[in-house]
Formats: structure tokens, C-alpha cells, sequence
């Protein structure tokens, strides 16, 4: 492959496999595979693969380093992003789908539901992390207040471990499941032999 | 009711059928599952995007010559568009078989109906009664009613069964009794879902006695023209349109008559969330989402706004002098 340069192989890689959940839903949606409710299938197969991708970009650290496996790291930056999009087309198939663009309701829904409430923290809470991801941005704000402010990726994992919680009827298991990731996912934080993970973390 | 097990192996065994009855079948099962079943699915892709995107075609199984035979009550009948038959049979709220909307269809083949009997407690008839004695066959009715789920979509089913009150009556419940309680059957063997402790086992629902006297109350043993499929609660299930779905309790194996107000499950699980009456009421949220409105399963696409939840779910007439004086927003 004389032309193509392979860390930009990866990337176009990577960045296919991140669309194909999103691409297999659009064609599920068209072709009736969504099941009987598919418009609820839809926002929570959306929301299902933003969380995904989110605790996929709090393991790209830990994976480093306990596997000394790099790719997730160097491309956590995407991952995360692709966390963000999901949560957006979450947010958005809930304010088609579900709301009809009918704003009163969803503020309402905003304001009264808190199931509703820790999703949309949650989100406020990525949407600084996406505007803040290019690496303009860590020039512009300096690593350390950076590096602060993308922390806010761990009270948001946590809320829509809470928003996933409290949106179930009686079945606990999945959220259980997720939250029990994410703990541990946290938990790698708290080991830091020689307190040098720091300086390993690549910006971005 | 003693011709149900000859007829459930026609509708679960098409591998058995002769050629001779498939034109039957396909009326039957109506286009969109007879080609499914069939393994046309060139032809279900060709034909679906359009409907599946769009909205459904969904009233495809809704003239099929029924098999068994009852009386259609015009009187409470909908002539709202059915909800197809696929989507009826395979998107179901049944915990004791898991608690995904699928996972009904595809595990309470193991659920045997036939024999089925109740026991009947707090009434002079009191003791275990076969399914044939409780329901006569002569006097099954077809009725179209909506069905609201609490969960916020709804559907529109022709259940075929008989009034409750005709039951009862039978029945003859003891004179100080107030409330009557049903229980599904809880058995580990047949119903896998039981396994794991989502809900305090067996399932029970209850109703006021007026309510389950009102003549909109129905005992269902059929739905679309035939038997309960396992899934929508076979053999025996109750129907009480104007409640909330998880009310209309399925797979009925008692029925006691009693003087206190029974607990029932969902409220046991979550009483701030799922009170007793659990009437359908636009104007009381559920916490979590709100009851203003619906999306009517298979009719309804990605496009089409939810609908206005109706008070009582549209059986107000019927229904609204059982709460006179009462304050909804407390007895939810
Ligand atoms: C922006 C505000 C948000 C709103 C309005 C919202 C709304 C919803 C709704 C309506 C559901 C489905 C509930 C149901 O069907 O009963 C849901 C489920 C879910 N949401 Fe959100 N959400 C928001 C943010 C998020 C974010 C940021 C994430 C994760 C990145 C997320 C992850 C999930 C998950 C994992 C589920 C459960 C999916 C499942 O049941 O499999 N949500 N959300």
C-alpha cells in the first residue's frame, strides 16, 4: 500500500466501525426490523450506543496500561466524539419521534421527569467536551485547564448510568450491568503506581 | 372448550398442515406473517420499506374468517383500525416469560393451557373450576377495545370472550365481599421469567366489585377469531379497557372474592408509581413519562405525532360514575 499511510488506515477504519451501528439502525429502520415499537427501539438503541462508546473512551487509558494496547488511546479522541453524536441522535430521535418538536412539552418533560433531567445533564455536561476536542483547543486553554475540564466525562458516565437506572420498569439487570463497568472503569483511576500515568496520557 | 387443543395445533404446527388448508392459513395468519412464516422474504422486502417507514398496513390481519365462533358486540366495539396481528402476538408485557417485548412470543410455547382450571376462593361455587364450566361457549362475544399500556403506546385488539359480571354471578361471591383478586399461574417449569425476582411472584391484580361488574369487563379466552396465543395470556385473561394495561392480568389460575382491598403486584413493586385503580388518565403522570398521550403500535410511524390519550381511554361513558366523587389524582 505505497499510498495510503497506515495510522490514517486505522483511522478511516475505526471511524467505519463507529458509523456502523448508526447504518445498520437507518436500515433496520427502513426495513421494518425495529420491531413492533420501532420508533422506542430507536431512541434507546441510540442512547444504548452512546453509553457504549462513552465507557469505551474511559477504558482507552486503563487498557493502556494494564495491556500496554495503544490503538484506543490514540484514537480516543474519535471514540469520545462518537459517544457525543449517539447521545445527539438520542436526543434528537426523542425530540422528533417522541416530542414531535412540541418545546413546551419538552421542557416540561426537562424539568419534571428526572429520568429526563440526568440525561439532559448529562449531556450538557458532553457537549463542552465535544466543542473542546480539537486540539486548537488544548493550545488555547492550556493542558492543565483542559485536561480539568475533560474530566466532566466521569459525573456524566455516572449520570446516564442514573438516567438508565431510573428509566426501567422492573429489570434492573442491564443498567446493573453498565454501572458495574463503569465502576470499574473508575476504579482503574484510583491505582496510580508512581504517579506517572499523567504524563503518558496523550493530549486529545 | 374441549375442541381448544385441536385447534391450537393447527395455528402452532403449519409444518403438519396439507396443502389443502394453506389458502385457509394464509387468510388466517394475513399477508405479512404468511409470507414471514413462509420464508418469502424477497417478497416481504420488496413490499415492506414503504409500510414500515410510512406506517403499517395495519388492519392486514383483521378480516380473517374466525374459528371460533361468538357474537359481535357492536355496541362496545371501536371501529378504530386493529392493530395488526403480528404486532399483538409479538409485543407483549408477560415478565413470567422475560421482560422483553419478544421475548413472550418466543418463550411461552412452553406454557401448557389445556387442562386449565381455576380455583375459586370467597364464593359459594368455591373449589376448582374447569375452564368449560367457567366459560360457556355459546355465549362468547367479540369485542373491539383499545388497549393502553402504561408504558405510553396502545393498541386496538378484537378480544373474544365473555362479561365478567355473567361469571361472577355465577360464581355467587359471599355477600360481605368487596374486591375480587386474580392470580396468574407462577410455575418455575413452564415460565422461565420466574427465575429472577423482577416481580414478587405470582402475579396478582385486583378490581373493585363494581368494577368488575361494569359490563365493559371481560373474561377473554380468544383473540382475532381464535384461542389466546400463550403470549397474550392463554387460556384466560381478564380485559379492563379503561385501565392501564398491566390491570388486564393473563394466564388466570384463581379468582378469590374478598372483603379487604388485595395487594396487586405492580403496586407492591412501585406504589408511589402503579396505584390500584390504575385508570387511564391523560391528566395523571406517571413519574417517569407522562400519560398525555400515545403512539398506536403498527399504525403509527416515525412521523406521525402520538395521539391524545383519551380519559378513561376513551370509556368515560361506561365507566366515569364508578369514581364519582372520588379524587383520581389520590386513588391514581
Ligand atoms: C439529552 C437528553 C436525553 C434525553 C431526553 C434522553 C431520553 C431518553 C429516553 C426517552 C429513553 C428511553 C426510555 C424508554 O424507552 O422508556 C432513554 C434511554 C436511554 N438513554 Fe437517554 N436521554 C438523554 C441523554 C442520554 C445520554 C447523554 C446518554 C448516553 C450517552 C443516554 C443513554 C441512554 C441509555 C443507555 C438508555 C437506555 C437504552 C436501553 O434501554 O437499552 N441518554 N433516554
Amino acid at each position: 500500500m505505497p499510498f495510503v499511510n497506515g495510522a490514517r488506515l486505522t483511522t478511516a477504519g475505526l471511524f467505519l466501525l463507529g458509523c456502523l451501528p448508526a447504518a445498520w439502525l437507518l436500515g433496520a429502520a427502513f426495513t421494518g426490523q425495529l420491531g413492533a415499537n420501532p420508533t422506542e427501539a430507536l431512541i434507546r438503541q441510540l442512547g444504548e450506543w452512546g453509553l457504549r462508546f462513552l465507557l469505551l473512551t474511559l477504558a482507552a487509558t486503563p487498557i493502556n496500561r494494564f495491556f500496554k494496547w495503544g490503538l484506543l488511546l490514540r484514537h480516543r479522541r474519535m471514540i469520545g466524539l462518537f459517544a457525543f453524536v449517539y447521545a445527539v441522535l438520542h436526543f434528537c430521535a426523542f425530540i422528533w419521534f417522541d416530542h414531535f418538536f412540541d418545546w413546551g412539552e419538552l421542557l416540561r418533560d426537562i424539568l419534571k421527569r428526572p429520568f429526563i433531567t440526568l440525561g439532559m445533564a448529562a449531556w450538557l455536561l458532553l457537549l463542552p467536551l465535544a466543542i473542546t476536542s480539537g486540539r486548537w483547543a488544548v493550545r488555547r486553554m492550556g493542558y492543565r485547564h483542559w485536561v480539568t475540564l475533560h474530566r466532566l466525562i466521569y459525573p456524566a458516565a455516572v449520570l446516564v448510568i442514573v438516567h438508565f437506572f431510573m428509566l426501567v420498569k422492573a429489570d434492573l439487570r442491564e443498567p446493573i450491568i453498565y454501572g458495574a463497568l463503569l465502576f470499574l472503569l473508575l476504579l482503574t483511576r484510583l491505582y496510580r503506581p508512581g504517579g506517572k500515568a499523567r504524563q503518558r496520557r496523550v493530549s486529545g | 372448550m374441549s375442541k381448544r387443543s385441536i385447534k391450537r395445533r393447527h395455528v402452532y404446527r403449519q409444518s403438519a398442515l396439507p396443502h389443502t388448508e394453506l389458502t385457509p392459513e394464509a387468510d388466517y395468519l394475513g399477508r405479512r406473517e404468511f409470507i414471514r412464516r413462509w420464508g418469502l422474504t424477497g417478497a416481504a422486502l420488496m413490499v415492506s420499506p414503504a409500510f414500515n417507514l410510512l406506517g403499517k398496513d395495519a388492519n392486514a390481519a383483521s378480516t380473517l374468517p374466525a374459528r371460533l365462533n361468538s357474537r359481535f358486540n357492536s355496541v362496545l366495539s371501536t371501529d378504530e383500525t386493529r392493530t395488526g396481528y403480528e404486532e399483538v402476538t409479538t409485543y407483549n408485557n408477560y415478565y413470567e416469560f422475560g421482560t422483553g417485548k419478544s421475548d413472550p412470543a418466543r418463550n411461552a410455547h412452553t406454557l401448557v393451557t389445556d387442562p386449565w382450571s381455576v380455583e375459586i376462593q370467597g364464593a359459594a361455587r368455591n373449589g376448582q373450576v374447569g375452564l368449560d364450566d367457567l366459560i360457556d361457549e355459546r355465549e362468547l362475544e367479540e369485542r373491539v377495545y383499545r388497549l393502553r399500556c402504561v408504558e405510553g403506546w396502545s393498541m386496538v385488539i378484537p378480544w373474544i370472550g365473555v362479561p365478567l359480571a355473567d361469571v361472577i354471578e355465577k360464581l355467587q361471591p359471599d355477600k360481605d365481599a368487596r374486591y375480587v383478586e386474580f392470580t396468574t399461574l407462577a410455575d418455575p417449569r413452564q415460565m422461565p421469567g420466574l427465575a429472577r425476582n423482577v416481580l414478587d411472584w405470582p402475579y396478582r391484580e385486583a378490581l373493585r366489585l363494581d368494577e368488575a361488574m361494569n359490563p365493559l369487563s371481560l373474561l377473554a379466552v380468544g383473540l382475532y377469531g381464535n384461542y389466546l396465543p400463550n403470549q397474550n395470556g392463554a387460556p384466560l385473561r381478564l380485559v379492563v379497557p379503561w385501565k392501564y394495561g398491566f390491570k388486564s392480568i393473563k394466564s388466570i389460575v384463581r379468582i378469590r372474592f374478598t372483603r379487604e382491598r388485595p395487594s396487586t403486584s405492580w403496586n407492591l413493586a412501585n406504589a408511589r408509581e402503579y396505584g390500584f385503580y390504575s385508570n387511564v388518565n391523560p391528566q395523571v403522570d406517571h413519574p417517569r413519562w407522562s400519560q398525555a398521550r400515545e403512539r398506536r403500535i403498527g399504525e403509527d410511524s416515525f412521523f406521525t405525532p402520538k395521539r391524545k390519550t383519551l380519559m378513561f381511554n376513551g370509556y368515560a361513558e361506561q365507566v366515569a360514575h364508578l369514581y364519582k366523587g372520588m379524587d383520581l389524582r389520590a386513588n391514581f
